[in-house]
């Protein structure tokens, strides 16, 4: 028996790492798979809650998260690789225009 | 000390170290890497919280399809090391203090405030024939919207991602 806080907490971590590394990286790349990473602890809660209240409605829920998160890094990437052709870098200092 | 608490530590001390070398590491193609262990890591957490498809979608779709166009990616835009400026290096000042901050606040309000619920193992199954009639029966209609989302997706992917002479081209017929 693992007490239900353990889980959440193990959530609170993965979700706090990708804030900061979406915080403090540079690469666009990077900081898109730091939004992955909190998705990832967010899905982690709604698998713990859906074992602790015996509902399998937050294990369909962790589908749709996954679906949005494969829709959004198809035009994530779609998006990054048309900036890059634009400005030739991925450094997001650098890309301060919104205009392409 | 259960074995379920024990498998429970060394999948999260997995995942927590991926997830920090993820921050440490400066080559994208590393962050990467270190990010499909983590979600390796979290598919064993779900198999211990019962859930196997939702464990076995996690490899297939998450470690499998999504991390691969991820590397792909920075594999076609021939992605280097990451440069470093000033901005960057006040973020690490300011950014690093926050997350042990906001990661203690989270710890402390979720084990004071939480109960003493606890979670066995395998407490709940979460079999493909039970999430399947739950899929097509109670959440038919998220269901159909998310297969428009993914439409919507797929050719806002293909028009951001065609060559701009493609789309002038065809603009010009």
């Amino acid at each position: 028996m693992v007490p239900l806080s353990y889980y959440l907490v193990l959530s609170g971590i993965l979700f706090s790492c990708g804030m900061v590394g979406f915080l403090i990286k540079r690469n666009i790349i990077t900081i898109f798979m730091s939004i992955e990473l909190m998705l990832n602890g967010v899905n982690l809660s709604f698998v713990a809650f859906a074992a602790h209240w015996h509902s399998l409605a937050g294990q369909v829920f962790v589908f749709f998260v996954m679906v949005v998160a494969a829709a959004e890094a198809a035009v994530g990437l779609a998006i990054i690789i048309a900036v890059y052709r634009t400005r030739e870098t991925l450094n997001i200092d650098q890309v301060n225009l919104l205009k392409l | 000390m259960s074995l379920h608490l024990i498998l429970f530590l060394a999948f999260g001390a997995v995942c927590v170290a991926g997830a920090i070398n993820l921050l440490a590491q400066t080559h994208p193609i590393n962050s990467a890497l270190s990010l499909i262990v983590v979600m390796a890591a979290l598919a064993g957490e779900y198999l211990l919280l019962g859930a196997e498809f939702v464990a076995a979608v996690q490899v297939i779709v998450y470690a499998g399809a999504i991390m691969v166009l991820f590397v792909f990616t920075i594999m076609l835009l021939n992605a280097g090391e990451e440069e470093r400026t000033k901005g960057s290096r006040v973020a690490v000042l300011l950014g690093v203090p926050g997350m042990l901050l906001g990661s203690v606040l989270v710890a402390w309000v979720v084990l004071k405030h939480s109960g003493t619920g606890s979670v066995a193992i395998g407490a709940l199954l979460g079999d493909p024939k039970t999430i399947g009639q739950l899929l097509f029966h109670d959440f038919l209609l998220p269901f159909e919207i998310t297969s428009v989302l993914i439409l919507i997706a797929i050719m806002g992917a293909v028009v951001l991602a065609s060559k701009p002479q493609a789309v002038q081209k065809r603009r010009a017929h």
